[in-house]
C-alpha cells in the first residue's frame, strides 16, 4: 500500500520528529520569503523566520527531556539557540543600517534593484 | 754533545736557513738595498751559515762521537766472531784465522746512524709519509760538502752576477726584431732566491730519511735546476735547455717511480733506517727488511717481495705464497722475488740516470750549460748530478748484484762516451760539462763494481775540483765574454790566479800524484780507487774485462781534453787580440773563492782529513762482502777491501798513471808545443772529428727516434682532431640545429605553444561565462542556496543508500 512517511507522526507522542518538522516548516517560510519579497524588510523577516527555524532545531536536538542524556547539563542547544538570537539581532540591526543607506542612495528598498555586485 | 739529540737539530737547521732566506727573497727581493742587491748578501749569509752549522755537526758532534773502523782488529767485531763460528763449526782449526777474515769481510759491522721522524704527513693504511732524517756519515760528509761549495758559489756569484745589479740589463745575446738589444730589469735578487731553494732542496735529498721523501727533494731539485739553466730566458737556447734538461729528467724519474712501485708493493715502507715508532716499537726499515739480521746482512727478497713476484708471475692474487715456493723447485726458489728486486733497483737507478746525466739521458747537461757560470758549478759538484750518484750510494744496500752490473755498465758506457765528445768540444764549459758526465760515469762505474767508498769518495773530491774548475771558466767567460776556446789563449799573463788555480783543478781531475805512494792531488787518490776497484772485480769476473780498460782509457782521454783545455786557454799567443787586451783578472770576490777551493782539490784527499775513513762508517751494512749473482750466477760483486791488495794495487796505479801521464804528453804535443797541427789532425781524422763534434749524433738520433716521431705522431693526431673529429663535430652540430628547427616549428609551436593557449584561452572563456553567474541579484542567490543545500542533501542520501554498504 502507498505508505506516507510523515503519517504516523499524528499517533505517535510528541518526539524529536515533531519538532525538527515545524523547524523545517519554518525554514522552508523563511526561505520562500527570501526568495519572493522584494521589499528589504520582508527579506530580513524571512531571515528571522529561516533562523528561528534552525533554533527549533537546536533546541530540540538539546533538550533533556529528549535527549536522555545523564552526562550532560542538556543547555548546549540553547546555548546555540541564544547564540543565535543575539547573532540575528545584530544581523538584523546591521541589515537595517545597509537598507536605510541603500534607500538614501536609491529612494527605495526594493533588492532587486541593488544588483551593483554583478560580474 | 748527544749526538742523538744534537745531529738532527743541527741538520735540521743548517737545511732550513736556506728556505728561510728564499722565503725572504721572494717576499721582499725587491726591496733589499739598492736593486735588490742585499738579496745576495742574505742568501750568502744564509748558505754560510748552513755551512757553519754543517761543521758544527761534523766536527763538534759526529766526530767526537764515532771513531774511525780500524780494520783487521780483534774487537772489530765480536758478533763476526761468533757467527763465524757457528756458521763455520765444522771447519778446520788451522784455517780458524782465514774464517775470522772472511767472516769479518761477509758482514761489516752496522754503520752508526740516527733515523726518525720530525713530522708526519699523512698515512694511508700501511704507508707512511713523513719528513724523517736518516743521518750517518755519508749525510754529514754530503751536508759538509755541499754546504762548502755552495757557500764559495754563492760568494763567487756575487761578483759575477754583478751585471744583472745594472739597470737596465742589456742581454747581448738576444736581438729583438729592431734589431736592438734586449733590455731588461736586473735580475740580480730573482737569482738568490733559485740558488738558495736549490741548496735547500739538495740538503733535503741528503737528510731525507725515506724515499718518498727524496723523491719530493728531487723534483724539486729538478725545478730549481730548470728556473736556473733557462735563467736568461729569453734567449731560446737557455729557454730549450732548461725544457730539454727538465723532460729528459722526467724519463728517468718515471723510472724511479716504477721502483718506488715495486718497493712499496712489495716491502710496504718507504723508511730506510729502523725507527721507533709512537709504541715504542722498533719498526724495520727497508735496510733491515732488505737485508735481515738472521741472514747475516746478505740481501734477500723479504717475504712480500716473493709473494708479489709470485702473484705477477701466476697472475692469481688468490694463491697462497708459500703452496707456490714449495711447489717450485729450488732453482725457482732462488730466483725467487730476485726479478722484483732487480727491478726495483734499476727503477730507482733510472731515476739517477736522469740526474746525474748517465747514457742514455747524459743529453741535458751539457745544453744545461746555458744558465750562468755559478749555477753550472753548483750543479755539476755539489748538488744535481750528485744527487744521483749519492742516491745510488744511499740506496746501496737495495741493489742486487745484476742492479749493480746494470749500473757498472751504464757508468762504464757514460764516461767513455763523454770523455770522447769532450775531445772536440771548443766551448770551454761544454768540456767540463761532458768532464762531469764522464767523472759521473766513473762513479757510478766504481759503485756498480762494488766499490762504494770509492765512488762516494770520488763524488766528494770530485766535487771540489770540479766545482772550481767550473768557477775558473766562469772567470774567464768573465774576462774575455765568450765560451769559445778558440777566442782565447794566453791568458795565463792576464789572470795568473784564475790560471794557477785552475791547472791544480785540472791536475787534480786527472789524478795526478806520485805512482804507488800516497802523494798526490784529491784525485789521484780516488780515481786510483776507482780503477783498482775495476781491476779487482776484472779479475773474479773475467768475462767483464771491458770494465777494466774503459777507466784506464778514460783516463787517458780525460787528461787530454783537460790539458787540452787548458793550454787552449791560458798557454800560447792569444788567437783573439781584441779580447785578449780586454781581459783582466776577476775582483777578489771571485777569486777568493777559486784559493779556497783549489785548496781543497789540492788536498781533500789526503788521508789527514780522513775521508776516506769517514765514508768508512758510513758503509751500507752487509754490502763489504763478496756477494754472487743469483740471476746470473757467474757474476761477482768483491769485496772492496780485495781491491787493496798489493797485486792489484800495483798494476792499476801504474796503468792509472801511465794513461794520465800519456794524456797529459799529447796534449803538450798537440796544443803546447805544436808539435803536431791540430788542424791537420782534425782534417785526417775527418770521419772521427765530425762524429765527436756531432756528440756522436745523440741528439740527432733522439731527434730521430723519438721528437720527429712524437711529432709525426702529434700532427696526425692534430689532423685527426680537425678534420675527422672537428668535422662530425660541426656536422652533428649542424644536424642537431637543422632537427631542432623543424622540432621547433613542428612540435613546439603547434603542440606546446597550442595547449598552453588553449588552456590560457579555456580559462578566460571560462572566466567570463563564470561571471554571468555573479548578478547581484540577491534573491537569486538565495534560491542558490536553498537549490544548493537540497541538492546536497539529495546527493547525500542517494550516495549514503546506495554506494556505502551498511555494516
Amino acid at each position: 500500500m502507498f505508505n506516507l512517511p510523515l503519517a504516523n507522526m499524528l499517533t505517535e507522542p510528541v518526539g524529536v520528529a515533531h519538532y525538527v518538522t515545524v523547524g523545517a516548516i519554518l525554514f522552508i517560510c523563511g526561505a520562500l520569503c527570501m526568495a519572493t519579497k522584494r521589499n528589504a524588510l520582508g527579506v530580513l523577516m524571512g531571515v528571522e523566520l529561516v533562523l528561528n527555524g534552525a533554533n527549533l532545531n537546536f533546541v530540540a536536538f538539546g533538550s533533556q527531556y529528549l535527549r536522555n542524556d545523564a552526562n550532560s547539563l542538556g543547555l548546549d542547544g540553547q546555548l546555540m539557540a541564544l547564540f543565535v538570537i543575539v547573532l540575528a539581532a545584530a544581523e538584523a540591526a546591521v541589515a537595517l543600517a545597509i537598507a536605510l543607506n541603500f534607500y538614501n542612495n536609491h529612494d527605495s528598498i526594493d533588492v532587486d534593484r541593488a544588483d551593483q555586485l554583478r560580474g | 754533545m748527544d749526538p742523538t739529540t744534537t745531529l738532527p737539530v743541527l741538520l735540521m737547521a743548517a737545511w732550513l736557513v736556506p728556505l728561510a732566506s728564499f722565503v725572504l727573497i721572494v717576499l721582499f727581493g725587491k726591496y733589499m738595498g739598492p736593486r735588490g742587491i742585499g738579496a745576495g748578501y742574505l742568501s750568502v749569509l744564509a748558505i754560510v751559515t748552513s755551512a757553519v752549522f754543517s761543521l758544527i755537526a761534523m766536527f763538534g758532534v759526529w766526530l767526537p762521537n764515532h771513531d774511525f773502523p780500524t780494520a783487521h782488529e780483534p774487537e772489530h767485531g765480536d758478533e763476526a766472531v761468533a757467527s763465524a763460528t757457528v756458521e763455520h763449526s765444522d771447519a778446520n782449526e788451522h784455517h780458524a784465522a782465514d774464517e775470522h777474515d772472511t767472516a769479518h769481510h761477509a758482514n761489516n759491522d752496522h754503520p752508526d746512524y740516527y733515523a726518525g721522524d720530525w713530522y708526519s704527513l699523512g698515512e694511508f693504511g700501511d704507508l707512511k709519509l713523513t719528513i724523517g732524517y736518516y743521518i750517518d756519515s755519508l749525510t754529514v760528509a754530503m751536508f759538509c760538502m755541499v754546504s762548502v761549495i755552495a757557500s764559495c758559489v754563492h760568494i763567487y756569484a756575487l761578483g759575477y752576477m754583478h751585471d744583472e745589479l745594472h739597470e737596465p740589463y742589456v742581454d747581448h745575446e738576444v736581438t729583438l726584431s729592431s734589431g736592438e738589444h734586449l733590455r731588461r730589469k736586473g735580475r740580480f735578487y730573482r737569482f738568490f732566491q733559485y740558488l738558495s731553494l736549490f741548496c735547500f732542496s739538495m740538503f733535503g735529498i741528503v737528510i731525507a730519511g725515506n724515499v718518498a721523501m727524496v723523491f719530493v727533494f728531487w723534483e724539486l731539485v729538478g725545478i730549481c735546476s730548470y728556473f736556473l739553466i733557462g735563467f736568461y730566458i729569453e734567449r731560446h737556447s737557455a729557454s730549450t735547455a732548461a725544457n730539454k734538461a727538465f723532460i729528459v729528467n722526467r724519463v728517468g724519474d718515471f723510472g724511479m717511480l716504477i721502483g718506488m712501485m715495486a718497493l712499496w708493493a712489495s716491502v710496504g715502507t718507504f723508511a730506510f733506517g729502523d725507527m721507533k715508532n709512537d709504541a715504542g716499537e722498533v719498526e724495520q726499515g727497508l735496510f733491515s727488511l732488505l737485508r735481515p739480521e738472521e741472514n747475516e746482512y746478505h740481501l734477500a727478497p723479504p717475504a712480500g717481495m716473493i709473494a708479489e713476484q709470485e702473484r705477477m708471475i701466476e697472475g692469481d692474487p688468490n694463491s697462497a705464497p708459500g703452496e707456490a715456493a714449495s711447489a717450485a723447485g729450488d732453482e725457482k726458489r732462488n730466483t725467487q722475488g730476485q726479478w722484483l728486486l732487480f727491478i726495483a733497483g734499476v727503477g730507482i737507478f733510472c731515476g739517477c740516470v736522469g740526474k746525474s746525466a748517465q747514457f742514455p739521458l747524459h743529453v741535458w747537461l751539457p745544453d744545461a750549460m746555458e744558465g750562468p757560470t755559478p749555477v753550472s758549478a753548483l750543479v755539476h759538484s755539489a748538488t744535481m748530478v750528485a744527487a744521483g750518484v749519492y742516491l745510488v750510494g744511499r740506496f746501496y744496500p737495495c741493489f742486487s748484484p745484476e742492479a749493480l752490473l746494470v749500473i757498472a755498465y751504464i757508468g762504464c758506457v757514460t764516461l767513455f762516451v763523454a770523455a770522447t765528445i769532450a775531445i772536440t768540444a771548443t766551448d770551454i764549459k761544454r768540456v767540463l760539462a761532458y768532464s762531469t758526465v764522464s767523472q759521473l760515469g766513473y762513479m757510478m762505474l766504481s759503485l756498480g763494481l762494488g766499490g762504494w767508498v770509492a765512488g762516494m769518495f770520488h763524488l766528494i773530491t770530485h766535487a771540489f775540483f770540479k766545482g772550481l774548475l767550473f768557477m775558473c771558466s766562469g772567470s774567464v767567460i768573465h774576462a774575455v765574454h765568450t765560451n769559445d776556446m778558440t777566442f782565447m789563449g794566453g791568458l795565463r799573463k792576464k789572470m795568473p790566479i784564475t790560471a794557477y788555480t785552475m791547472l791544480i783543478g785540472c791536475l787534480a781531475i786527472i789524478g795526478a800524484g806520485f805512482p804507488l805512494s800516497s802523494y798526490g792531488l784529491s784525485g789521484y787518490y780516488s780515481k786510483d780507487a776507482i780503477i783498482e776497484q775495476a781491476w779487482s772485480f776484472a779479475s773474479v769476473n773475467p768475462q767483464h774485462a771491458i770494465l777494466k780498460w774503459a777507466p784506464v782509457g778514460g783516463a787517458f782521454i780525460t787528461a787530454f781534453y783537460m790539458f787540452r783545455l787548458w793550454y787552449l786557454t791560458f798557454a800560447g799567443k792569444p788567437r783573439d787580440e781584441h779580447r785578449y787586451d780586454h781581459a783582466h783578472e776577476s775582483p777578489r770576490v771571485m777569486t777568493g773563492p777559486l784559493v779556497v777551493l783549489a785548496f781543497f782539490a789540492l788536498g781533500i784527499g789526503w788521508p789527514i782529513f780522513h775521508v776516506n775513513d769517514l765514508l768508512e762508517q758510513g758503509r751500507p751494512v752487509g754490502t763489504l762482502a763478496s756477494t754472487q749473482g743469483e740471476l746470473l750466477t757467474g757474476l761477482t760483486i768483491p769485496s772492496e777491501h780485495d781491491s787493496h791488495v798489493p797485486i792489484i794495487k800495483t798494476p792499476a796505479g801504474i796503468a792509472a798513471f801511465s794513461t794520465a801521464a800519456a794524456g797529459v804528453l799529447l796534449a803538450s804535443i798537440i796544443y803546447l808545443w805544436r808539435l803536431l797541427n791540430p788542424d791537420e789532425l782534425k782534417e785526417s781524422f775527418k770521419p772521427l772529428w765530425a762524429f765527436l763534434w756531432n756528440k756522436w749524433y745523440f741528439d740527432e738520433l733522439y731527434d730521430y727516434l723519438f721528437v720527429k716521431p712524437t711529432l709525426f705522431i702529434s700532427n696526425c693526431a692534430s689532423w685527426f682532431d680537425r678534420n675527422i673529429i672537428d668535422s662530425i663535430l660541426h656536422t652533428a652540430a649542424a644536424i642537431c640545429k637543422a632537427c631542432s628547427k623543424v622540432v621547433d616549428a613542428l612540435f613546439d609551436q603547434t603542440v606546446v605553444d597550442g595547449t598552453v593557449n588553449t588552456f590560457a584561452s579555456g580559462t578566460w572563456n571560462l572566466g567570463l561565462w563564470l561571471r554571468k553567474l555573479q548578478t547581484g541579484n540577491l534573491r537569486q542567490y538565495v534560491m542558490f542556496i536553498v537549490i544548493g543545500t537540497v541538492a546536497l542533501f539529495v546527493t547525500i542520501s542517494i550516495v549514503q543508500a546506495y554506494f556505502i554498504p551498511t555494516s
